[in-house]
């Protein structure tokens, strides 16, 4: 069986689990090689929760340079291990810094891209939902090594506990003339809530919910369904979130278990980003919101009447158990 | 200073857009095309810069004809010069040719400092030309950013993801992308409009800018579409309007789904 390369995606301390999702997916195709690029050390404390999700070898890209620079290390380890390998196809998660760090890789092996799939099979057609979700569309790499990267949440992780075998590259050093130095990191505040692209539920706040404060009862309902929280465009424009919370075209695009739209009037942009997901709950005061055409069950409600009940019934069901 | 603005000409997001039958590209034959929002954010960025050094500012972009209007506009807003690359052979270009293009076109630029682009286009949402043009440039990349100061030969940014936030700095030249939050794009004044009227546009050949191509040509695409399929709409489901009890239909209804 031909390799696959992996590209771990993680914290320093934590793998992510859109990692073991590629894992599961690469699969399909050969045997599951990941690739850690880190700081020393970084690829032994991973080995083992990899090698459980099927890493048949575990590629340590190490120095203490890799994290003080924006994509290059990134992209050259993947370039080493393509060489070492010969892999079937190359896998990465469709976040920001994975779709910047495919690109490039595919320029440097003049390789075919495909980004944001939501599906692979084992003859290495990917599948990717377009425009917003109106259409299906399945593709394949006609040339070079397929570069693919997957959206976080569209394959199911599995364990498949093998044994991996360590390899080393040796990055070279980065040339600060052609890559841009990372001099301070604020990471996510999202605090101890899922990240948005890994929850399976999403409640999402838009205009309707007024201000700020009253993101409250957002957070409120999203804690008590264990989910992260999202906003309209609207919502971050207007100051009441943060941007990186944006769901929508030129937010982030979402498919969780349950999405849960909270005074969003459900405008085209903002269903781009959301219109995957599996079931959909949309509380509006106005009858006639666009969001209500799409949603699994609509509430034309006042959204701090509503959600607060939801929040306590979600609770107690949570208490009982 | 010298300035190239990436920009892209896209179907009006407001607007239903559909794949064409025959070859699964974007229909555009019916669809309101504009130039990409977040591109004007871009164009923007680089008459900012202008006011307060001596940029010269030169727009390119790839597409067809039509794409000509998305240059006319940013030179109305103030840019010097455009670079148009128009060739019926880009048709369908992937992500990688269209990259290759755009830095190629950027080198018939003398002496960049800084190339100028959006993060991410509101059709083909690849988010990763500006990335492979810095690759292939061998330019750093400070990508993402929603806030720029470019002073003495040095560009520092404030990069916003997915990921969190963080603080990029990088000697020019160098490649920035912007996101929409970066700034609020001025008006095409009137005497702006007349005046890009006069400014030129260059069409280089796509022969000139690959010399090296052999025979077959510029390879367009490395991917292939198997099949589209258009999806269904999505159906609305039930309807409540709170009594004073919606809350709790909710529970059960999500109860009986097993989603809680
Ligand atoms: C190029 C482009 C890109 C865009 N990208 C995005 C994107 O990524 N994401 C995005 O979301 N938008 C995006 N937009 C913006 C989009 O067009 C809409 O403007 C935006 O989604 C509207 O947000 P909203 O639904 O929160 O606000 P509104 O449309 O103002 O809707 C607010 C809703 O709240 C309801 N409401 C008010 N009070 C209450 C209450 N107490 N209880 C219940 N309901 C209440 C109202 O009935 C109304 O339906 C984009 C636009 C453009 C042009
Ligand atoms: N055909 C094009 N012509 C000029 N610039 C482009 C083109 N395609 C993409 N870009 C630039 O790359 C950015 C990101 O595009 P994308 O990677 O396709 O999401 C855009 O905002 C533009 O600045």
């Amino acid at each position: 069986m031909p390799d696959v390369l992996v590209l771990v995606d993680h914290d320093g301390e934590h793998v992510y689990k859109s990692t073991y999702e590629l894992l599961a997916a690469a699969r399909r195709l050969g045997d599951p090689a990941a690739v850690v690029v880190g700081t020393p050390g970084t690829a032994g404390r991973f080995k083992e929760s990899l090698a459980r999700h099927g890493a048949t070898s575990v590629y340590a890209a190490e120095s203490g340079e890799a994290g003080e620079f924006l994509a290059t290390p990134t992209v050259d380890a993947l370039e080493l291990a393509v060489r070492d390998a010969s892999p079937a196809a190359v896998l990465v998660c469709a976040t920001t810094d994975g779709r910047e760090a495919a690109g490039r890789l595919a320029a440097r092996l003049d390789a075919g891209l495909l980004i944001d799939a939501v599906d692979l099979d084992s003859s290495g057609v990917v599948t990717q939902i377009v425009f917003g979700g109106s259409y299906t569309v399945r593709s394949e790499v006609t040339h070079g090594t397929p570069v693919l990267a997957l959206r976080p949440g569209a394959v199911e992780p599995e364990e498949h506990p093998v044994t991996a075998v360590e390899r080393t590259l040796a990055l070279p050093s980065v040339d600060p003339a052609a890559s841009a130095r990372i001099t301070a990191r604020r990471t996510g505040l999202a605090g101890d809530r899922p990240a948005l692209n890994e929850a399976t539920v999403v409640v999402s706040g838009g205009r309707g919910v007024g201000g700020a404060q009253g993101f409250e009862v957002v957070e409120e309902l999203a804690d008590a369904l264990g989910g992260a929280v999202g906003a309209s465009r609207a919502a971050v424009d207007a100051g009441y979130y943060p941007h990186q919370f944006q769901v929508g075209q030129t937010g982030k695009s979402v498919s969780p278990q349950l999405y849960i739209a909270l005074g969003i009037s459900g405008a085209i942009q903002h269903l781009a980003g959301m219109q995957t997901s599996k079931t959909i709950v949309a509380v509006n005061k106005d009858p006639e919101a666009p969001i209500f055409g799409l949603a699994d069950c609509g509430v034309v409600g006042d959204l701090f009447a509503v959600a607060p009940q939801l929040t306590e019934g979600v609770a107690a069901r949570r208490a009982v158990r | 200073m010298n300035i190239v603005v990436l920009v892209k000409q896209v179907p009006d997001t407001g607007a239903e857009r559909t794949l064409s039958q025959t070859d699964h590209t974007l229909d555009r034959e019916d669809a309101d095309l504009v130039l990409d929002e977040i591109n004007e954010r871009a164009a923007e960025a680089a008459l900012i810069l202008k006011e307060t050094t001596d940029a010269h500012i030169t727009v390119v972009s790839m597409g067809p004809d039509s794409a000509r209007e998305a240059i006319r506009k940013v030179l109305a807003m103030g840019a010097d010069r455009g670079i148009h690359i128009c060739d019926d052979r880009l048709r369908g270009a992937d992500v990688l040719t269209t990259a290759k293009v755009l830095a190629a076109a950027v080198r018939t630029v003398e002496d960049v400092d800084l190339v100028l682009a959006g993060n991410t286009t509101t059709d083909g949402q690849a988010s990763a030309v500006p990335a492979i043009v810095a690759e292939l440039l061998g330019l750093p990349q400070l990508t993402h950013v929603r806030q720029l100061t470019v002073d003495a030969g040095q560009v520092s940014a404030e990069r916003e993801t997915d990921n969190g936030e963080a603080t990029l700095q990088a000697p020019l030249p160098a490649l920035v992308s912007i996101t929409e939050k970066i700034n609020e794009p001025r008006y095409p004044s009137f005497k702006g409009i007349m005046a890009a009227k006069k400014k030129p546009v260059h069409t280089p050949d796509l022969d000139d800018l690959f010399p090296d191509a052999d025979d077959s040509g510029l390879l367009v695409t490395r991917t292939r579409v198997v099949e589209a399929v258009p999806r269904p709409p999505r159906a609305a489901g039930i309807r409540i309007t709170d009594d004073g009890s919606a809350g709790r239909h909710l529970v059960e209804y999500l109860i009986a789904r097993k989603l809680v």
